[in-house]
């Protein structure tokens, strides 16, 4: 479905991504984990051609997508929950979703409304409150929400778990499982929570310093002992 | 009292010319971070494609007043939306991304070209019109003084009103107006949610340019002559407009050019009207000093 091939992403002069191969099937939960500084956000901007690979080449279902606009790329079925949430703060929840879906039609606009407020109750609760005054864990929900708007068929989430206590993590890891299963959407997860999400993925990547240095099935990345040494030792829940 | 009252309705007019104007600088400061210095000279575009349009209507023979408003309206509102467009397009788009002085340079650039190219392809001399809407509704009178509105008058007031109302519920409600705010605010998310950006931004000069065509055609029928250097004062004072109400608010734009067309009606006729324009733009420096975000400007706090 998604097929990076030696893909090189510059800002200025630093070289974030030094030759990226990376494929993700239909179907799939496929995780990214790294340090931080390894280009694991970079890697999603780049699928969404912002910054643009500068050499290699992204293809999305036969597109060759390396060179589109970024509004052109998601149009294809791509959506992302960016690093930072990057929520829209002077804007209510329903207007944020609105944003979500009212560029691919609000034909359905109501029907995966109840849907998210099925997943996201707390959303229903909040849906006239500004986005800038929801907490945090709120915000990733709305984040993951206004993606999931679009209908995409690939969902690009970038650290869901960041900054959310224990009990909030496992519910949104079980709400992308859902997503995955239910909804048949393919999910590509970055994750500095790498036991979560090696656990909840068919597949991972390990990213350090722009390269690719593993890949595997996510028991055998779990069971992986460089893997276990740098990312897992202490540092899981 | 009744010179008072008389006061009041000529600074409204002029306050609803000024919050036309002012609109235009505080969407585009919203949605690029950049004042955009030629503003002031699309407003006498604007103008002076309504005069034109004006005599070519005159000379096919449509007389008929609120039909030929109309028209002159709408033909200016496009050909200076399409020079609101094209100026976004040679003089900003290619610096976006560049350091934040060189829109800036830019702009001024084109407003000095924009003077020349009105001044060479229509002459330096002042342009006259015949005044097409005749006539007043006397109010009140007492101690030998008449308070009048004008029907003219009466027809800025009520159309900026409605223009203000209409791109309001086009900002708050349409789909249109969200991704204005959604790049105001965030351009690169919204680009992740398939906003044309560019396009968006685009859209903006364009409905700037078209409220500005409307103040400049009704300031050629208010005063009945124009020059290709109108835009220079009245575009900094609508400017002075959209800082007092706070850049990048829309009811902010609106009150703020009320506010200043009653200033500048009432120094006149209380102080002295040589210096209005010292006035307006004293207020532009208390503005700055005492309250940078204006009155509605205000920054809100936000979690991130």
């Amino acid at each position: 479905m998604l097929r990076l091939s030696g893909v090189h992403t510059f800002y200025g002069r630093i070289e974030a991504l030094r030759g990226v191969d990376l494929t993700v099937e239909e179907g799939e939960i496929v995780t990214l984990i790294g340090a931080n500084g390894a280009g694991k956000s970079t890697l999603l901007m780049t699928i969404c051609g912002n910054p643009r690979a500068r050499r290699g080449e992204v293809r999305f279902e036969g597109h060759d997508i390396t060179q589109m606009p970024t509004h052109d790329i998601v149009k294809l079925g791509i959506a992302q929950s960016p690093e930072g949430r990057r929520i829209f703060p002077r804007m209510s929840v329903i207007e944020n979703l609105k944003m979500g879906a009212q560029n691919f039609g609000l034909a359905h606009f109501d029907e995966d409304l109840d849907r998210i407020f099925r997943l996201f109750p707390i959303l229903k609760d909040r849906q006239s409150q500004r986005g800038g005054t929801l907490s945090g864990g709120q915000q990733q929900m709305l984040a993951i929400a206004r993606a999931l708007m679009s209908r995409p068929r690939l969902l690009l989430l970038d650290e869901p778990s960041l900054g959310l206590a224990p009990l909030v993590v496992k519910q949104i890891f079980e709400t992308i499982r859902e997503i995955n299963q239910r909804q048949r959407v393919t999910v590509l997860l970055v994750e500095q929570n790498a036991y979560h999400a090696l656990r909840l993925a068919h597949r991972g990547y390990v990213l350090v310093n722009g390269r690719i240095s593993m890949s595997g099935s996510g028991a055998e990345l779990l069971a992986n002992p460089e893997v276990r040494a740098a990312y897992l030792e202490g540092g899981h829940v | 009292m009744e010179y008072f009252t008389q006061q009041l309705i000529n600074g409204l007019t002029l306050g609803s010319i000024y919050g036309l104007i002012a609109i235009g600088y505080t969407m585009v400061y919203g949605i690029v971070g950049m004042i955009n210095f030629a503003h002031g000279e699309i407003y006498m575009i604007g103008a002076f494609i309504g005069i034109i349009t004006f005599s070519l209507l005159g000379a096919v023979g449509i007389t008929w007043v609120p039909l030929a408003i109309l028209l002159v309206l709408i033909v200016s509102m496009f050909f200076t939306a399409v020079h609101g467009w094209a100026v976004e397009r040679i003089a900003y788009r290619p610096l976006r991304g560049s350091f934040r002085l060189a829109p800036l340079i830019s702009a001024i650039g084109m407003s000095i070209a924009l003077q020349n190219y009105v001044q060479i392809i229509q002459g330096a001399k002042i342009k006259p019109m015949q005044p097409v809407v005749r006539g007043n509704i006397p109010l009140m009178e007492a101690n030998g003084f008449q308070v009048n509105i004008s029907y003219l008058q009466i027809i800025i007031i009520v159309l900026t009103i409605a223009l203000m109302a209409i791109f309001s519920l086009i900002i708050a409600r349409t789909a249109l107006g969200r991704s204005q705010r959604a790049c105001e605010q965030d351009r690169t998310m919204a680009s992740l949610l398939g906003v044309n950006v560019d396009r968006t931004i685009s859209l903006t000069f364009v409905m700037g340019a078209a409220l500005a065509a409307v103040a400049g055609v009704m300031v050629t029928m208010y005063y009945g002559v124009i020059d290709f250097f109108i835009g220079f004062l009245a575009g900094l004072k609508a400017f002075t407009a959209a800082v007092l109400g706070g850049i990048g608010s829309l009811p902010g734009a609106m009150l703020g050019g009320m506010l200043i067309g009653l200033i500048e009606a009432f120094w006149s006729a209380y102080f002295s009207i040589e210096y209005k324009d010292v006035a307006v733009f004293g207020i532009l420096v208390v503005v700055l000093i005492f309250l940078p975000t204006g009155l509605l400007g205000k920054p809100e706090v936000e979690k991130v």
